[in-house]
């Protein structure tokens, strides 16, 4: 049995956030859950896909968040309990969905998870999205903790069917992705059976429909308003004439300074689970008690400003503060240091804290970096490979718009194929932006599964306004970066995986591109030949470069390849595999010149350098 | 009361050594033995042999996160990250650390020099309360799998006495975490991590 369907009530375990979220869903009786994967949300899908194998729950990763978001709201339109889980970005991509879903309601509890980035971990920008709750005017919430990411879950489904609204969850990567002791409460059985009951002056948005729909999401505004106030997650704590106002994981920085700094008499904490809307009378009673505030939020000033409009309306002059010179900042994500620094500032408290040490320092010289890499036996590094070698034969410069995915690490040098970047799907389209104002090369990269999510509206533009560039489709057959979840076009899709596969080059020729090819990106001079032939043609061009993950493939065998290869004494230190290429299980020996080193543990065998050593030193140690 | 006990554990590794099971194995063991415990984690883009941080937070502590100089044990799995988290350190930390390298590859492709080993350990050996160093690379290859590193390493962390439970209630949780097919190797490299750390009396490197 799935470890989060079981555990009896009162049952402590040691849950990362998003599985806390899960077995919260569980609780509150879930049946269909949707997503597209995307970091710090990825393992909300994952658990619920393998739960989805053994229980009536139904669960898909959906082609991209917007759909995912329309299949969530069709079935909460038929009345059973859904949820929605995507990462900050990923509700840009369903906004337009979200924005009118807020008018249409729901009749079964819709949870929609936005699991934002401070501090950018493995996200494009750091956007605070509890500006969506604003601008949609839907409830929302933030857990402090992995506790009350389930506690909440399991609130906001009740809350989403009292007030008929889908329920934004709001976490942020440090509450996804922490573990923390849970104490588990019981499964409600599924309603997995809905039926749709007809209501067209509901459910069909024309502007006749949403003038009144409009009203009616305002009337139950106010009545969100009410459970925020009796909201058992927004709570004071604490008695003193210091006030300190935290969401999310700052609560818990802001309880560990109180008990650091010994402040605990000095202090009311205002600790907000339920911030949108805001309770103004909890609010209101907090300024009764306290004669300055301290505002402690990751990212933008929301609560600052929520709380600042409110005791202007109220009339009260209160020094309200969060960001600012001295204070907390609207980048990155915080820790219990600088928290613990800035209230003791703020409230004139002695505290200085031990210098860190500095290795850069004591060593007298900055250390190597490490940034994350493609790993070794990557195919999209040999795409990458034959590209730069075929612009070099041409003599020609290339330009590389690029997209989301493992492929973006192409960015590095030495490979240094990425030019620029937006989101999901733009590689496309910033390629036809970029050779229709300059008349460059350009060549443009998408992965597989971000072809699915929103490359193809782009492709069918190029086509039809017969822009000019070539297309490599970086096809490893998974959502490889995420965690190897299965996309439309997956291959070989997991054992036992229900969904139809999609031959991307079917899709690509439908789309009316005529200059189709598919290549095996691991045969070096085919892939090269063919890259060369498509720099030559003008108009839409698309290589589909098709080769599996190797780490999918190892996952899904349970085993590593295990060929061995050796670099033998022709190696003349030319360097061009490190410069062309650089798999990270080469390197020259430490301690000065000499022939490469292949490092074992690392080396995945797929033998690609033996096709790029011009000196043909590296092969296959034979066997003794 | 255990929970009175405030406990900052800092891992630091490259992505693949196994980083994030270790810092969750100790999570549970504290768990199992009373205390709170809160393991934060890094994924996604890190994993692509990037450097993965985990935290292992235990007691009186909501903070799942340590902040710079505020670790009271750092567990390297790789002897330059080790280096590099020296200012999560602080006088009295204790290192425990793979001295084996992985090579970055700024360094393979010569944009940078790997810094002398030896040089390392030694700054690290004045800077904080304990160092242990042990080769968790060849001490694993000789349990039978390169991928036990972080077996050595909760072996050596083990027998430095340092955890507040019982030793026995972290070798229970390693059995009941481990694949069959994987338990006899990663006992045996756990066991290895835990002698060759009890065998540093004199000097703190173990070779």
């Amino acid at each position: 049995m799935h470890p989060l369907l079981s555990g009896e009530p009162g049952v402590s375990k040691l849950l990362l956030g998003n599985e806390a979220i899960v077995r919260g869903a569980l609780e509150a009786g879930v049946a269909l859950a949707t997503t597209y994967p995307g970091t710090p949300a990825s393992e909300i899908g994952d658990r619920f896909y393998q739960i989805s194998r053994e229980t009536d729950l139904y669960f898909e990763y959906s082609t991209n968040e917007k759909v995912a978001l329309e299949v969530a709201a069709g079935a909460a339109a038929s009345g059973l309990r859904v949820m929605c889980s995507m990462k900050h970005v990923g509700v840009n991509v369903a906004a337009d969905t979200l924005m009118t879903l807020a008018y249409s309601g729901v009749k079964g509890g819709l949870v929609l998870v936005s699991a934002d980035d401070p501090s950018l971990f493995s996200s494009q920008n750091e956007q605070d999205n509890r500006y969506y709750a604003k601008l949609s005017g839907l409830p929302m919430v933030e857990p402090a903790s992995a506790q009350e990411a389930k506690d909440l879950t399991r609130y906001a489904f009740a809350l989403s069917e009292r007030l008929a609204l889908p329920v934004i969850l709001r976490t942020t990567t440090r509450i996804n992705h922490s573990r923390g002791v849970v104490s588990l409460s019981e499964l409600t059985p599924r309603q997995s059976q809905g039926h749709f009951v007809k209501n067209p002056f509901r459910y069909v948005m024309v502007p006749a429909v949403a003038r009144q729909a409009h009203a009616i999401l305002l009337q139950q505004q106010a009545k969100a308003s009410d459970e925020a106030e009796t909201c058992p997650f927004n709570e004071l704590i604490g008695d003193g004439p210091w006030g300190i106002v935290a969401n999310g994981v700052s609560v818990s920085y802001v309880r560990d300074a109180i008990s650091d700094l010994g402040l605990k008499d000095q202090v009311t904490l205002l600790k907000l689970g339920f911030t949108h809307p805001l309770p103004a009378d909890l609010i209101g009673k907090f300024f009764a008690r306290v004669k300055k505030i301290l505002v402690v939020e990751e990212l933008e000033p929301y609560l600052e400003e929520g709380l600042r409009a409110l005791a202007a309306s109220l009339d009260r002059q209160i020094p309200i503060m969060g960001k600012g010179p001295g204070l907390f900042s609207r980048l990155y994500e915080y820790h219990p240091r600088l928290v613990r620094q800035v209230i003791a500032d703020y409230f004139g408290v002695p505290y200085s804290p031990p210098q860190p040490l500095e290795p850069a320092k004591l060593l007298g010289r900055p250390l190597p970096e490490r940034p994350p890499n493609l790993c070794p036996g990557c195919a999209h590094r040999a795409t990458y490979y034959a590209v730069k070698i075929a612009l070099r034969d041409l003599g020609v410069e290339g330009i590389f718009p690029t997209d989301i995915g493992c492929y973006t690490l192409g960015l590095l040098p030495p490979l240094s194929v990425a030019d620029y970047l937006l989101c999901m799907g733009s590689s496309i389209n910033t390629a036809a932006g970029i050779s229709r104002a300059t008349g460059q090369k350009v060549i443009a990269f998408i992965g597989d599964s971000t072809f699915f999510h929103s490359g193809i509206p782009g492709l069918v533009n190029a086509v039809h306004n017969r822009h000019d560039f070539l297309l490599i489709i970086l096809d490893n057959g998974t959502t490889a970066m995420t965690g190897h979840q299965p996309h439309p076009g997956v291959k070989p899709a997991p054992p036992g995986y229900g969904g139809l596969s999609l031959d991307i080059k079917n899709v690509v020729q439908a789309l009316g591109v005529e200059q189709v090819q598919v290549v095996n990106p691991m045969q070096y001079r085919l892939t090269l030949a063919a890259v060369k032939n498509a720099l030559d043609q003008t108009g839409v061009r698309v290589i589909i470069a098709r080769s599996p993950c190797v780490l999918y493939m190892q996952r899904l065998s349970g085993k590593k390849r295990a060929k061995t290869f050796i670099v033998g004494p022709e190696c003349r230190d030319c360097r061009h595999c490190l410069d062309y290429f650089g798999c990270p299980a080469l390197h020259p020996p430490l301690d000065g010149n000499g022939p490469l080193i292949i490092d074992e543990t690392l080396c995945a065998s797929c033998g690609f350098c033996l096709q790029l050593c011009e000196k043909r030193a590296i092969r296959a140690k034979s066997k003794e | 009361m255990p929970n009175d006990i405030k406990l900052r554990i800092f891992c630091t590794g490259v992505g693949g050594q196994g980083t994030l099971l270790a810092t969750r194995l100790l999570g549970e063991a504290a768990m199992a033995a009373g205390f709170m415990a809160q393991v934060s984690e890094t994924h996604g883009m890190a994993q692509r042999g990037g450097v993965v941080e985990s935290t292992l937070v235990l007691g009186a502590l909501s903070s799942p996160i340590i902040s710079l100089g505020e670790a009271d044990i750092l567990i390297g799995f790789e002897v330059l990250e080790t280096f590099r988290s020296l200012n999560r350190c602080h006088a009295n930390t204790l290192v425990v650390t793979n001295i084996g390298v992985n090579v970055p590859y700024t360094v393979a492709t010569g944009q940078t020099t790997y810094p002398p080993v030896a040089e390392m350990l030694n700054i690290l050996q004045d800077s904080v309360g304990r160092l242990i160093g042990l080769n968790a690379n060849d001490l694993a290859l000789q349990a039978g799998s390169a991928l036990a590193v972080n077996m050595v390493l909760l072996g050596a962390l083990l027998s430095t006495g340092r955890l507040p439970f019982e030793p026995e209630i972290l070798v229970k949780v390693v059995q009941t975490h481990t694949p069959s097919k994987h338990l006899t190797t990663n006992l045996q490299a756990f066991n290895l991590g835990r002698e060759a750390a009890m065998t540093l009396t004199a000097a703190p490197i173990h070779k």
